[in-house]
Formats: C-alpha cells, sequence, structure tokens
C-alpha cells in the first residue's frame, strides 16, 4: 500500500480529527501505524488502566494533549468506595520525566491531588488548558500553583468538582503578566475568591470568551466584569441577587446588554427572580442555557424566561418547570436538540413534576431532539411509543423514573414495549438508559434492533439471564454495559466471555453473579482485569467458599495486567 | 429470586422489598449535584448551641445547612442581630466579636482554621464571644503564635 511517501501520508492525516478515525487507520498496515503513531497529537483513553503511561508515551512521542478517564460511571451515584483509584499522579510525572510537551490535560472521575497539579504546572512550559470533570482529591493550593506557574494559561475549567477549600487566594496567583485566559470556569469552588483581584483578571483577559462564576461572587462583581468583558460568549453567574432599584443593578442591565455575543448562560446559584428580567436581552441569541443549580427559579418565572429563548439547542432545567413549562418549551425551542430535566426533590413526595404528557409535548415540538436525560414520576409505554415517532434521530436516551419498578401506571404493564419502540425507530441510537418495570422482554428488543448501541444502563430490570445474554448477542458495538440490581448471574455473565475484549468495560452490583462465576471468567480470559469489590469485608468470613454472591464487580480489558495501586478492598482476581 | 422459565410477564415488583429511594446509587444522580442542588434533603442535621456573650439566652444552628463559614457567619449575625462576626472570621483584630467553638475533645478553638466539613464533625458547640471579655486570652495567644509560625511555611 506504500504508493506515497510517507510526508503525504502524514499531511492526509492531519486532516483526522477524531481518535476514532486515527485508531482506524493506524490498523490498515504497519507504515500507516508508523505514520499515523508519530503524528498523533491528541490522544484519549477512556479508561486510565486499560494501558499505562509509558506505553503511552512510547506509541506517540508528539503527545501534546491527553484525555483520561479513571472510575466507572456509577461512582457518581456512590457505588465506588472513595479510594478505588483513578490517579493521575503517574501519568504527570511520566510525561514529565519523559519530556512531554503537554499543553492540554482533560480528566474525568479522576483523583487530582495538589502535588500533582503542582508538578504539572512546574513541568509543561507550554501548558495551556486543564479541564477536569468529576474530579477529587485537590484543594485550592493546587490550583493556586496552576495560576501561579502556567504562564500561558489558555483555560481552566473546573466542572462539578469536590474541591477542599483551603481559604487561600489562588486567584490572586495569576501574576499581572499572565493575559492569556480564554476560559475561566470556577463556579464548583465552595470558597470566597477575592473580588478584586477577579475583577483586576477579567481587565487584562481581552480574549476571555468563557467565565463560569461561583457562588461568592455577587452581582455588583458581576457587572464590573460584564462591562469590560462585552465579548463574552459564554457565561455562569455566580450569586444574582440585587435590588432591582438600586444603581448596581441598572448598571448590570447597561452591561449585558451590550454582550451581544452571549451564546450560552448558565449559574444563578443564588437568584432573586424579581432580577431575572435584565438576562431578557441575551436571551435571543441562547444556544445554550443551563439552569440545573438555579433553585431559586420557580416554575412560573422559568416559563417567563424560555418564551425568549427561540434559539435554544440545549437546554438543562429543573423539573419544576412541569408539564406545562415543557409544553411552553416544545412551542419557543424549535432548534432543540439536547434536553436534561433534573429532578428538584429526590424522594419523590407524590408531587408530580413531570410526567410522559411533557415529554410527549417536547418531542412533538422539537424534530431535532437527539439527547434526552429525563427525570419523571411516571412513563407510559403510549407515550413512548409516540415519542419514538416523533424523534427518530435519538442518539442518547436516558430516562428516569424515580420509582424505578412502577409499571405503566394506565396498563398496568411493563414498559418494555416504550422502549422496545425507542430502540426501533432510533437506528442511530447510541446511548441508552432504563428504568421503570422491565422484563427480558425488552433486553430482546435492545439486542434485536439497537445496532449502534454503545452504552447501556440497567437498573432493578429483566427476569433471567436471557435477558443480559441478549444484549451481548445482539448489541455489536456494545462497550460499556453497567448493571444494578438485577437478577443475572454466571450463566449470562460466562457464556461468551470472548465479548468483554471487545467492549471496555463491564459493571455488575447487587445482581446473581457469584466469586466463583467471576474468578471463572478471570481465570479463561488474562487480559481481562476482573476487580471485585469487596467493601466492609462482606467476603472476608469465607473467602474460598464461591458460591458467595459478589456485591460488586468491574470488569475491564486492560493491556497491562492488574493495576498495582488496587487498595486493599479491591481483589483483582 | 430469578425466575428460571425467562417468559417475562407483567410481574409487578416481586424484588426487594426495600424503599428503591433509599438504595444507594438510586435515583441516579451524581453525588455533586446532590450535595449542591436539594435544599436540605441529602445533608445531614446538625444542631448546636450558639450562645452569645450579653444575650439573655442561647440559640441553635444547623451546621448542616450552611455551605462555609461566611454563609454561618450571615446567619449567625441575622440570629442575633449584630454585624461583626463575618469580619471576625476574615480579620480577627478588626472586629469587637471572637467567635469560638468546643470541639469533640473540649477544648476552645477559634473558628474558622479548618476546612469546613472538617469543622462541622467536630464542632460541639459555638459562642460568640466579646473581644473585650477574653478571659481565653490563651485562645488569641494560641492563634498569633499559629500566625507566626504559618508566615515561615
Amino acid at each position: 500500500m506504500n504508493y506515497f511517501p510517507e510526508e503525504v501520508l502524514e499531511h492526509v492525516f492531519d486532516f483526522l480529527k477524531s481518535h476514532r478515525d486515527r485508531n482506524a487507520v493506524s490498523l490498515v498496515c504497519k507504515s500507516w501505524y508508523r505514520v499515523e503513531r508519530f503524528s498523533r497529537e491528541r490522544v484519549f483513553i477512556g479508561n486510565c488502566y486499560a494501558i499505562n503511561p509509558d506505553r503511552l508515551i512510547e506509541r506517540f512521542p508528539r503527545l501534546r494533549s491527553l484525555t483520561l478517564k479513571g472510575k466507572p460511571h456509577f461512582a457518581d451515584f456512590n457505588l465506588v468506595p472513595h479510594d478505588w483509584g483513578g490517579f493521575v499522579y503517574p501519568w504527570i510525572d511520566a510525561m514529565a520525566k519523559r519530556g512531554v510537551n503537554l499543553e492540554e490535560l482533560r480528566l474525568k472521575r479522576m483523583v487530582v491531588s495538589d502535588e500533582g497539579l503542582e508538578l504539572l504546572s512546574r513541568s509543561f512550559v507550554n501548558f495551556k488548558s486543564l479541564i477536569l470533570v468529576s474530579c477529587e482529591g485537590f484543594t485550592t493550593d493546587g490550583l493556586a500553583a496552576i495560576a501561579s506557574n502556567c504562564r500561558f494559561l489558555r483555560e481552566l475549567d473546573l466542572q462539578e468538582n469536590e474541591v477542599e477549600d483551603h481559604r487561600g487566594q489562588w486567584l490572586s496567583c495569576f501574576p499581572d503578566s499572565c493575559t492569556s485566559l480564554v476560559s475561566l470556569n470556577f463556579a464548583c469552588l465552595k470558597g470566597e475568591v477575592n473580588l478584586a483581584a477577579l475583577e483586576r483578571l477579567m481587565a487584562r483577559s481581552c480574549n476571555l470568551r468563557s467565565l463560569k462564576l461561583n457562588h461568592a461572587v455577587p452581582l455588583d462583581t458581576l457587572q464590573k466584569i460584564l462591562a469590560q468583558a462585552p465579548q463574552l460568549v459564554d457565561l455562569g453567574t455566580g450569586s444574582f441577587v440585587s435590588d432591582p432599584d438600586s444603581e448596581t443593578f441598572r448598571r448590570l442591565r447597561t452591561a449585558i446588554q451590550k454582550c451581544a455575543s452571549i451564546k450560552s448562560l448558565s449559574g444563578f446559584l443564588e437568584v432573586a427572580p424579581c432580577c431575572l428580567p435584565a438576562i431578557y436581552p441575551i436571551c435571543l441569541n441562547l444556544t445554550t442555557l443551563n439552569l440545573s443549580y438555579a433553585q431559586g427559579i420557580h416554575g412560573s418565572e422559568l416559563i417567563k424566561l424560555i418564551r425568549h429563548c427561540g434559539k435554544l439547542q440545549r437546554l438543562w432545567i429543573l423539573d419544576c418547570i412541569g408539564d406545562k413549562g415543557l409544553g411552553v418549551v416544545a412551542s419557543t425551542c424549535k432548534e432543540l436538540q439536547e434536553l436534561r430535566v433534573f429532578p428538584s426533590d429526590l424522594h419523590g413526595d407524590g408531587h408530580a413534576a413531570v410526567t410522559e404528557e411533557g415529554l410527549v409535548a417536547i418531542s412533538a415540538g422539537c424534530p431535532k431532539l437527539h439527547s434526552l436525560l429525563y427525570f419523571c414520576q411516571q412513563m407510559t409505554n403510549a407515550a413512548l411509543i409516540t415519542v419514538a415517532k416523533n424523534c427518530p434521530n435519538f442518539t442518547r436516551f436516558r430516562l428516569c423514573i424515580i420509582n424505578p419498578t412502577i409499571p405503566d401506571p394506565v396498563t398496568m404493564q411493563p414498559l418494555d414495549e416504550g422502549f422496545g419502540a425507542i430502540v426501533q425507530s432510533c437506528k442511530g441510537l447510541r446511548r441508552l438508559s432504563l428504568s421503570g418495570l422491565l422484563t427480558d422482554q425488552v433486553f430482546l428488543y435492545i439486542g434485536m434492533y439497537a445496532e449502534q448501541l454503545e452504552m447501556l444502563s440497567v437498573a432493578f430490570a429483566g427476569d433471567s439471564d436471557k435477558g443480559m445474554l441478549c444484549v451481548l448477542n445482539g448489541c455489536k458495538k456494545l462497550k460499556k454495559l453497567e448493571i444494578m440490581d438485577s437478577p443475572f448471574g454466571n450463566l449470562a455473565l460466562l457464556t461468551d466471555v470472548g465479548k468483554y475484549e471487545t467492549m471496555r468495560s463491564l459493571w455488575m452490583s447487587s445482581c446473581e453473579v457469584t466469586l466463583g462465576g467471576c474468578k471463572t471468567l478471570a481465570k479463561k480470559m488474562p487480559r481481562l482485569n476482573v476487580e471485585i469489590i469487596n467493601e466492609g469485608d462482606q467476603m472476608e468470613a469465607t473467602p474460598d467458599d464461591d458460591r458467595q454472591k459478589v456485591e460488586k464487580m468491574y470488569l475491564y480489558r486492560s493491556l497491562v495486567g492488574a493495576r498495582r495501586d488496587a487498595p486493599d478492598f479491591v481483589w483483582t482476581l | 429470586m430469578a425466575k428460571e422459565d425467562g417468559e417475562g410477564s407483567g410481574t409487578t415488583g416481586e424484588h426487594k422489598g426495600k424503599k428503591r429511594n433509599q438504595v444507594v446509587g438510586w435515583p441516579p444522580v451524581c453525588s455533586y449535584r446532590r450535595k449542591n442542588s436539594f435544599n436540605g434533603g441529602e445533608v445531614t442535621k446538625i444542631y448546636v448551641k450558639v450562645s452569645m456573650d450579653g444575650a439573655p439566652f442561647l440559640r441553635k444552628i444547623d451546621l448542616g445547612t450552611h455551605k462555609g463559614y461566611d454563609d454561618l457567619a450571615v446567619a449567625l449575625e441575622k440570629l442575633f442581630g449584630c454585624y461583626g462576626i463575618g469580619e471576625a472570621l476574615k480579620d480577627e483584630d478588626s472586629s469587637e466579636f471572637v467567635p469560638i467553638y468546643e470541639d469533640k475533645d473540649g477544648d476552645w478553638m477559634l473558628v474558622g482554621d479548618v476546612p469546613w466539613e472538617m469543622f462541622t464533625e467536630s464542632c460541639k458547640r459555638l459562642r460568640i464571644m466579646k473581644r473585650s471579655e477574653a478571659k481565653t486570652i490563651e485562645v488569641l495567644q494560641a492563634k498569633n503564635f499559629l500566625k507566626e509560625a504559618s508566615k515561615g511555611g
């Protein structure tokens, strides 16, 4: 296949941005593999334990941007103990030692330490961008190191991390010479920031496009910042509380009116609803709106706001918007592509916030909808069938009925037919989360129709091993399967062991698999890490009793064998 | 529990008896969102007594409903109708108040030194002392000592 000199190949490969495309070309032949690996600068690693830092750097010497994911997805819901793993330090250390010219680091669900951040800030002269999502283990001291030492920092984006606040002055650590910031997001920080330092930093960051403040930044500071940064494209407010008759508020209104470029709005972590009209002028241009942390905005005010947002493509809100409110969304936001409706009350105290009605209205009014996360009180098969017909373009469909084993309240049937309609109609479906009363039948449908499915989340569903087997057999592109509290056991686990090498990972908790079954699997498949999470020494009593049920099992393919940083309560079989 | 015949029929939740909403991992709302969204819903109640020098009776406050020291300062100021507690936390020398708390070991500590979560776990009661009343000069001395020690760091 060597019709072209390598320089030409490399030039062609430059056009390939997605890692999937690059992975594909590297498999064509040895010479393409070689050209590709020397030219790849951005690497995505979906499971940090599938490979190790040395081999990564060995293969991709020109590495400049690294994305790493650590803990399994169910760690988000407190199912994974705190010290399970996912430490980024060894990666930073290895890259520093081997002289990698790292410019970007993106981490999700990893444990990040202050030492790691300090090392990161000192080791890579051209470091530009740090994005941390759902990480933990660091404090504002680590942020101070980043601010102090990364001379060309463009992006510091902290999304939903657990950060210990050490009441230091991390924001003041950005030197006066730092003018390169394009994106700053510290909304998840709990502590105070030095407001004067923030204002000065904003004033000298003329390339700033994205800013998300935390709850400690008052409206007065926001007004001053906006007055100097009318070029902002993405804004997350902190506190949005003021006296509407005050001078401060008047100045805010003026400043906002000049912000003609804002397309994305979020925050309102504290909010006085009477202040909301100040943002109506920018609502017209909004393509993204995230009010999912704005508890202070009630249904009627939400609706008033939404009526101004005709161009919305992405909307994240709380279920206090109600079915009627979703009807307004459906008639106003014709360009809507992604909708997430979060619960405002976890205990389902009976007040029906949103139901199937709201979802049906959305599906009828928003034909471009392709991504959904919907927490609701109830759902019917009829509604799901209608939604499937109205919106055949779903790529992500996540439904969470707060009480997960209730049937269709109208027919008292399981929701198999409804989800069946979804998978049959949405031929491009890549991600699916199920809830409600479900039998093996739904898995039969999934195995039969969900040809593009890559990720499936299951809870309290199915009757027997058949269910899980249908999925493993039928979904050829399955990458991640996570199951909790469902009656799948060793038969399902062991029937097609080769399947797991085609997947990134499998999680099973509170199912019927036994220690013996897991041991058998581990023995047959040496290139899988089969981890048992044994919290509270549930299994200590008789470690050789293979009939014991395994409370939590997480298995994943790996090229580097069992990890060496597993804590005592994690057994790699 | 698993039906061997695999004939899926409309079995109505014969699964476990525990309430679904008390199962770990359900509903699938990520822990950051749980901690930062639900007003008091997910947070344990930590009621402690608060006394203020000169006030005729004590009050009680729920530390669990507050996100941090500044939040707490605002609440205390409202409770006793006084101002200056927030300042006291930022710069102890300027305010006429000294907020202290009794920890698990029975020692009286100055409010604000340790991370918030650590504070809520160990605080048994609060006292807002007037600086002029400081019989507990030891506390202030200890604080100065700590200040000097930290300057070296």
